[in-house]
């Protein structure tokens, strides 16, 4: 299965794997959300929405329901 | 003669664009609207030195030229069109030193329109706490454009940029980026097809929708139609354009920007964990809050009443001093009241935007943005629309003014259309006199009776706001797909002249624009309220005398009594009477409600004219209502038909300010026309249901 960048635990940094380049905005593509890059999960609003990231050096936050669409990998894995 | 130099100022939002063109025109710099769209276009003149002069357009906050927003649509068709008036000779492209490699993108992207570029790296005070390095002259050999450090905090570097914008001339205008590499085939077709034509400059038409783009696609498309694909096929190769930019730009920061992170502080992380805490996020929220609604109370009731003292001054020096011949009380009556009505607003509208400008620049207002928004968006609203509706409480118009950073269109228009439903303070005085008359002073469970009657009314109004929101958000058309993406800033000492600027800006646009209808409305109640129909209203002097004398201190109060029962407005007032009795409200209630379309603190000064007792007398004006009955010895105020009043003017859109600036923000009479009457039935209907309901 897939992780995604939801399932990142605040704190935890992990690599942009692939994503449906449909369901992004193409600013989201143009801040740094591109493969290979990192993006680290810094703060959770209540209910776990939105998300507070650093994407390669850009600081943003976006939706749960577009964060459920990045693909990534781990840096362990 | 020379030539003026157009300058356009680009740059992603929260770079301090705003910082360099105040500091490149002062006070020299004026706000208006692009045509058709409510985006607002601000252009400034600069003097350079050796007596040139430039006129600098400070264009929209964009984060590329893939525009995705209104304002990012202004800048990308002004750049597409060389023919318009104000296509720059020079794009000077503002980036902030920390986030320097994503602000590059925009620039790359300017520099292969050919347009000659200058490249600010701004916030550069804060380089050596960052332990940041730049090779500047490095820089400006790799970009093949001219890059100034500046300091707009510190007033650094200014004199720089003025040096290259008039050399502008000298500046290469190569591209960064050779487009055909991010897909041979496509563009090698495209060079094929319309050979003599700048590519990227192709490019942004086919991609782009603005109206520009849409007229020359047509044309490529009755030349050739092979090169507009898909959105999809579209889409990926942008994608790969961003890539093949960043991978520019990486390499030119490879050998001139050195960040050494060992030195950096983490005041943003430490700020960020207390601001957005689950818990502490919303209770320091609540906290800032509550303060700025006291200062707007507490800090502007001084000015506001001396404002409304001033104006009845005027207006009474002017009904005596004013030759007959200028029409004195058209201008006693119309106009200074009006200009008055105006005038009152500027204290809380100048404090509301000192504060939110403050939370702003601060970057706080971010923090905002992100902790409730899960919570706006149930009600089709957005974490942006808390500020505005919060502000409503004060005031609607600084509140509707707020709207502005509401990317999306739907949401920002679902918030303006609501906002009226919060209780703003020109209720107050009307409920604060119908609920000392119908609620007993009493306390119930410790609590007094009468505040807390006053509390319900103000939840009410939230509680109706977002209703409307969510009922809003389920019938209108979703026509964009809601993406949100929202840029945490740094956190910053805001500057103290972007402050009074945006305070000046924003008041002067509310006094020019809004006042104009406002004034307008004023002039017409009056005429209205002072003229009427046939003998009865010319021989009102003679009428009042035959039950008055005319030495009788009561012959003015009851002249203008019984003038009002029988001018124009006084037979609307009659005329709607079978309309609002099952509210239960009589005619002089209806003429309060008519002239209070203006402003609903009317309300109170109407009712004393009708009922003839001297303004500023509110004991005197209670007495008069308890004691109002209908011919037949019932009260008119009663419990139900009081309520029922409080429940009218709490929904009624009766503020003609309000209506002027929603047309000014959605730029169409359509939707201050839907808000007045959907707003005007849901008041009569939540009356009616209130009066019977409590009349049982």
């Amino acid at each position: 299965m897939h992780l995604t960048l939801a399932d990142l635990e605040v704190g935890e940094a992990a690599t942009i794997d692939s994503f449906d380049i449909e369901q992004l905005p193409m600013k989201l593509i143009e801040m740094g959300c591109l493969p290979g890059n990192e993006v680290r999960l810094l703060h959770l609003a209540p209910n776990k929405d939105p998300l507070y990231l650093n994407i390669s050096g850009s600081h943003l936050a976006i939706r749960r329901e577009t964060a459920t669409c990045i693909h990534i990998r781990k840096e362990d894995e | 003669m020379s030539k003026n130099i157009n300058v356009a100022l680009i740059g992603n939002p929260n770079t301090g664009k705003s910082s360099v063109f105040n500091h490149l025109t002062g006070l020299n710099q004026k706000t208006g609207n692009y045509p058709g769209i409510t985006v607002e276009k601000k252009q400034g003149v600069c003097r350079l030195p050796r007596g040139v002069k430039a006129r600098i357009l400070d264009l929209p906050g964009t984060y590329s030229l893939n525009a995705s927003s209104v304002d990012e649509n202004v800048v990308v068709e002004l750049l597409l069109n060389k023919k318009d008036k104000d296509f720059p000779d020079v794009a000077v492209v503002v980036s902030d030193v920390e986030n320097l490699k994503r602000n590059l993108l925009l620039f790359t992207q300017i520099k292969d329109l050919n347009i000659p570029t200058i490249l600010v790296i701004n916030m550069s005070d804060r380089m050596r706490r960052k332990g940041i390095r730049i090779d500047t002259h490095k820089m400006e050999l790799l970009l093949h454009a001219k890059v100034v450090l500046v300091s707009a905090r510190k007033n650094v570097g200014i004199d720089v940029l003025k040096e290259h914008i008039s050399a502008y001339k000298t500046i290469s205008t190569k591209a960064c980026l050779d487009i055909k590499r991010i897909d041979q085939e496509y563009f090698g077709s495209l060079e094929r097809t319309f050979p003599n034509q700048s590519l990227y400059k192709l490019w942004l038409v086919i991609t782009q929708d603005v109206n520009f783009a849409k007229i020359e696609r047509k044309r490529m498309e009755a030349e050739d139609a092979n090169h507009l694909r898909s959105s999809s096929f579209l889409k990926r190769l942008q994608q790969k354009e961003t890539i093949k930019r960043y991978q520019f730009i990486n390499s030119v920061l490879k050998d001139c920007y050195v960040k050494d992170s060992s030195k950096a502080t983490d005041l943003r992380g430490r700020l960020d964990q207390i601001l957005t805490h689950k818990f502490w996020g919303f209770v320091i929220f609540f906290v800032v809050l509550l303060s700025i609604f006291q200062a707007l109370y507490d800090w502007s009731s001084v000015p506001m009443d001396f404002i409304d003292t001033s104006f009845v001054q005027l207006s009474d020096w002017a009904k005596t001093s004013i030759p007959s011949w200028m029409a004195p009380n058209l201008i006693a009556e119309g106009i200074i009241p009006g200009l008055g009505g105006i005038v009152i607003f500027v204290p809380q509208i100048a404090m509301l935007f000192l504060f939110i400008s403050i939370l702003e620049e601060t970057g706080y207002m971010s923090r905002v943005v992100f902790i409730m928004d899960r919570v706006m968006r149930r009600f089709g609203l957005s974490g942006k629309s808390v500020i505005p509706l919060i502000s409503g409480t004060a005031c609607a118009i600084p509140a509707i003014m707020a709207t502005r950073n509401i990317e999306n269109w739907k949401e920002r228009l679902v918030t303006i259309l609501v906002t009226p439903f919060t209780t703003c303070s020109a209720r107050l005085p009307v409920y604060l006199i119908l609920i000392s008359l119908i609620i007993p002073d009493e306390r119930i469970l410790g609590a007094n009776l009468q505040g807390l009657v006053l509390m319900v009314f103000y939840m009410l109004g939230f509680a109706m706001a977002l209703l409307a929101a969510f009922v809003l958000h389920k019938i209108m058309p979703q026509n964009q797909t809601s993406y949100f993406v929202i840029e945490m800033p740094n956190y910053r000492i805001p500057l103290l002249k972007n402050v009074l600027l945006t305070i000046v800006e924003k008041t002067k646009s509310f006094v020019l624009e809004a006042g104009k209808v406002i004034l307008a409305i004023s002039i017409l109640l009056w005429a209205l309220a002072s003229n009427g129909p046939g003998e009865t209203f010319k021989n009102a002097p003679r009428e009042v005398a035959k039950s008055v004398a005319v030495s009788d201190a009561k012959y003015d109060q009851k002249l203008n009594a019984y003038k009002l029962e029988h001018s124009y407005l006084g037979i609307i007032g009659k005329g709607i009477e079978p309309a609002i009795r099952p509210l239960g409200y009589d005619w002089k209630i209806g003429i309060a409600i008519v002239s209070s379309f203006a402003a609903r603190e009317v309300f109170v000064g109407t009712l004393a004219t009708i009922y003839n007792v001297g303004e500023d007398k509110d004991e005197t004006i209670k007495k008069r209502m308890a004691a109002e009955t209908y011919a037949d010895g019932t009260p008119v105020f009663t419990l139900a038909s009081g309520l029922s009043l409080m429940v009218f003017y709490a929904f009624a859109m009766q503020c003609m300010s309000t209506l002027a600036i929603v047309r000014k923000e959605t730029n169409s009479w359509r939707w201050p026309a839907i808000q007045l009457v959907v707003m005007t039935a849901v008041a009569y209907l939540g009356a009616l249901v209130t009066f019977q309901y409590f009349s049982l």
